[in-house]
């Protein structure tokens, strides 16, 4: 794949990357939440593979395949799934506003641009110049997870940063090693499912999956 | 040599299945005890392998040195105690009707395997498999937390796997970044992660992204630590879990997570220099031992008296690492034996003491002196333990740090610890002395069958209390008395002389990367 193909497609998949995990701040309903989520998987895969077409590699497009199937397709299946359960459509009342989160979303972009500085400049590859595009996903999701109140929220906003860290993997070093790539991924899977089922006690221990009843243990 | 080393991981791993086939039974009930006493076998042939050169097995991804030995023997130690002391839990806790028969087998399953994934991160090669297997902790013992399933149990888990899953999230970007930098200074791509050869690289790797990298990795595995500012899940799930589980998890599983802090010291001290990661620990280690202090003040729990005082200890340990003199590294590792032996053996006495009173506030319990003498001897010894005193091992190891830190120059973060760790002492006491010696509360001074029957759900539990004819204390029977006085003698003995530890700790301590 000749560079002026391979550099507007690999932008393409950054930037959706980037738009769907910002528009997560955008959207209350839960159901769209979890959408947004699969399509960033999909974007995720998309980006894997293109990486993998520019470096004729094989093992990087399998590798791709395996990723988009896994966060486009597995992990918002079980997600959905914990959402059917429940029947509790939108998200209650976030501690800070759509319009305020987005705003801070802008805030968090510049950070992260100015973090991933010394990324960059170690080998200023258009790979590693998407780095930021990575680290703003990964503070949106850190963002999400402490302003959100309910618990399928609080999950996809792990579930991004986890995204985002594996987009940084691949942008800088097309992954780490294999063993490490299948033990993450087994992880994060078990990690969302301990999960689900934790929000299926706590409906039955609360009577509902609002983070704010969550006020047994305070000091 | 391999069959050493994979011996932790697979008597563990057979153990869980085990329970998986036959369930818990009066039979299988120690099959966990036996495995943990096959696991110190192995630390212990392991230790003596590893003086003179690290070994390696399975191709290279698993590795044991000096280092890993010690913590090996950590988790073996610590194991044994917490599983001799399992049945006779779980047999009080069937007999109270906290627990079913699928309960218990599952908890026979989840220890054994939680124990499986903490000796693979202490024999891991590399620091990808070593966050595998650190992860891999924190979803086998969410359901150990949540063990009960009362609302409490259901809050700490949530918590517990959150926090944890994105601090320990946050060192996996650490390692992608590490990955970066090793793949840029040509690391040979078989050994990109391992510690050992990343050390031996860490010359070459770039310092504006390792300086990134490092505060992540400690930043991350720091919270599954339980230091500062990542701490807020902690008090909750040790103060939940089943009391075997809070001494793994506060005995060893803290430590385990601090041995990756360590490993990534290591590089970071030739990559970036001494100052970067003793900055970061030093910080971590005085906001730790600050915010122990601050809520033990007016803590009204015991169990979460014990759990910050687990943040406070590991602040110590974070303290001794950032000195990082040869002096200051071995009292490290022997602060991390004899905290974990000192932990559990309070963490399993506040089991019996939960079961016996059915509540975990200080309020609740009084006079317990008087009502279960050998209970309360435990519980008062392993207190004078965590508080540093004579002649308990914890004593020597503090004074380590210290005389350590005032050589090293770092005398002004000592001194603050130092007053720190006396209001720590002294609200852990007051506490502590209203529940051994005061005159028990009303709800305390009523005969046992009346509080058994007054607060929710408890019950006597058959073998562990045997209520006298006055019907007034709840005593040990001696399959529950073995591994609190066993622990207690382990850590006044080794507070008095380290023996044949002495070279393991030496040797472990430069494995660690202690300056001279």
């Amino acid at each position: 794949m000749t560079d002026s193909v391979y550099v507007p497609l690999l932008d393409l998949a950054c930037g959706a990357f980037l738009l769907t995990g910002v528009l997560v701040l955008w959207r209350r309903d839960l159901a769209a939440i979890v959408r947004l989520f699969a399509v960033q998987g999909a974007d995720l895969g998309a980006l894997v593979i293109v990486l993998g077409l520019h470096k004729g590699s094989a093992e990087l497009m399998i590798a791709g395949v395996a990723v988009g199937g896994l966060r486009a397709g597995l992990l918002p299946c079980l997600m959905r799934r914990a959402l059917m359960a429940g029947g509790e459509g939108r998200e209650t009342k976030p501690l800070v506003n759509v319009a305020g989160s987005l705003l801070v979303a802008a805030v968090l972009a510049m950070v992260a641009y100015a973090v991933s500085q010394p990324l960059v400049r170690l080998t200023p590859t258009p790979a590693t110049q998407a780095v930021p595009v990575a680290l703003t996903v990964l503070l949106v999701g850190f963002f999400v997870l402490v302003t959100r109140r309910r618990a399928l929220s609080q999950v996809v906003g792990f579930l991004l940063m986890d995204n985002a860290i594996t987009a940084t993997a691949f942008l800088t070093t097309s992954g780490v090693p294999m063993v490490v790539e299948l033990g993450v991924s087994l992880d994060i899977l078990l990690a969302v499912l301990v999960l689900q089922v934790l929000t299926t006690r706590m409906r039955a221990a609360f009577g509902g999956t609002d983070l704010d009843e969550l006020r047994e243990l305070r000091d | 040599m391999t069959l050493l080393m994979i011996a932790p991981i697979l008597l563990h791993v057979l153990a869980a299945c085990g329970y998986a086939a036959l369930g818990w039974r009066p039979a299988t009930a120690w099959l966990g005890a036996v495995a943990s006493a096959g696991t110190l076998c192995a630390a212990i042939a392991l230790a003596v392998a590893t003086t003179d050169h690290p070994r390696t097995a399975i191709g290279g991804l698993l590795r044991a040195d000096a280092l890993s030995a010690f913590m090996l023997i950590v988790i073996g130690v610590v194991a044994l105690l917490a599983m001799l002391a399992s049945p006779g839990y779980l047999a009080a806790e069937v007999a109270a009707g906290h627990t079913g028969e699928r309960a218990a087998r599952r908890y026979g399953i989840l220890t054994q395997a939680f124990v499986a994934a903490m000796a693979l991160a202490v024999l891991a090669a590399s620091l990808g498999v070593l966050w595998v297997a650190v992860e891999a902790t924190t979803i086998l013992t969410a359901f150990l937390v949540g063990h009960r399933r009362t609302r409490q149990a259901v809050e700490a888990a949530w918590k517990y796997v959150v926090i944890c899953s994105v601090g320990i999230a946050l060192a996996l970007l650490g390692i992608v970044l590490t990955n970066y930098a090793a793949v840029h200074a040509r690391v040979p791509s078989a050994g990109v992660l391992d510690w050992a050869v990343l050390a031996g690289h860490a010359a070459d790797l770039d310092p504006g992204v390792m300086r990134i990298a490092v505060a992540l990795l400690v930043l991350g595995f720091g919270t599954k630590a339980g230091l500062a500012p990542m701490h807020a899940w902690l008090p909750d799930a040790h103060g939940q879990a089943p009391a075997p589980v809070s001494a793994l998890m506060s005995g060893v599983l803290l430590s385990v997570a601090f041995y990756a802090v360590l490993r990534v010291k290591v590089i970071a001290d030739i990559a970036l220099g001494a100052g970067f990661a003793r900055t970061l620990l030093v910080i971590a280690a005085l906001a730790s031992l600050a915010v122990s202090a601050a809520l033990l003040l007016a803590q009204r729990d015991y169990k979460r008296m014990l759990a910050y005082s687990s943040i406070e200890h590991m602040g110590l340990v974070a303290l001794g690492a950032a000195i990082g003199t040869r002096l200051a590294m071995a009292a490290v590792l022997l602060h991390v034996l004899g905290h974990g032996l000192g932990k559990s053996v309070l963490f399993l006495a506040s089991g019996h003491i939960h079961q016996a009173y059915g509540s975990s506030k200080i309020a609740a319990v009084g006079g317990l002196t008087v009502r279960a003498p050998v209970l309360a001897g435990a519980f008062g010894l392993g207190l004078l333990a965590l508080l540093g005193l004579p002649p308990f091992s914890l004593f020597a190891s503090e004074l380590g740090i210290v005389r350590a830190g005032f050589s090293a120059g770092l005398g002004w973060a000592v001194a603050a610890a130092l007053v720190l760790v006396l209001l720590i002492g002294a609200s852990m006491l007051s506490g502590w002395r209203s529940m051994l010696l005061g005159t028990p509360s009303p709800e305390g001074a009523a005969p046992l069958p009346a509080v058994v029957t007054n607060a929710a759900g408890g019950a006597a539990p058959p073998g562990q209390a045997t209520p006298s004819p006055g019907g007034t204390s709840p005593r040990l029977t001696w399959t529950a008395a073995v591994p609190l006085v066993a622990g207690l003698l382990a850590c006044a003995v080794l507070g008095v002389t380290t023996g044949p530890l002495r070279p393991l700790l030496e040797a472990a301590a430069t494995m660690a990367g202690a300056t001279p």
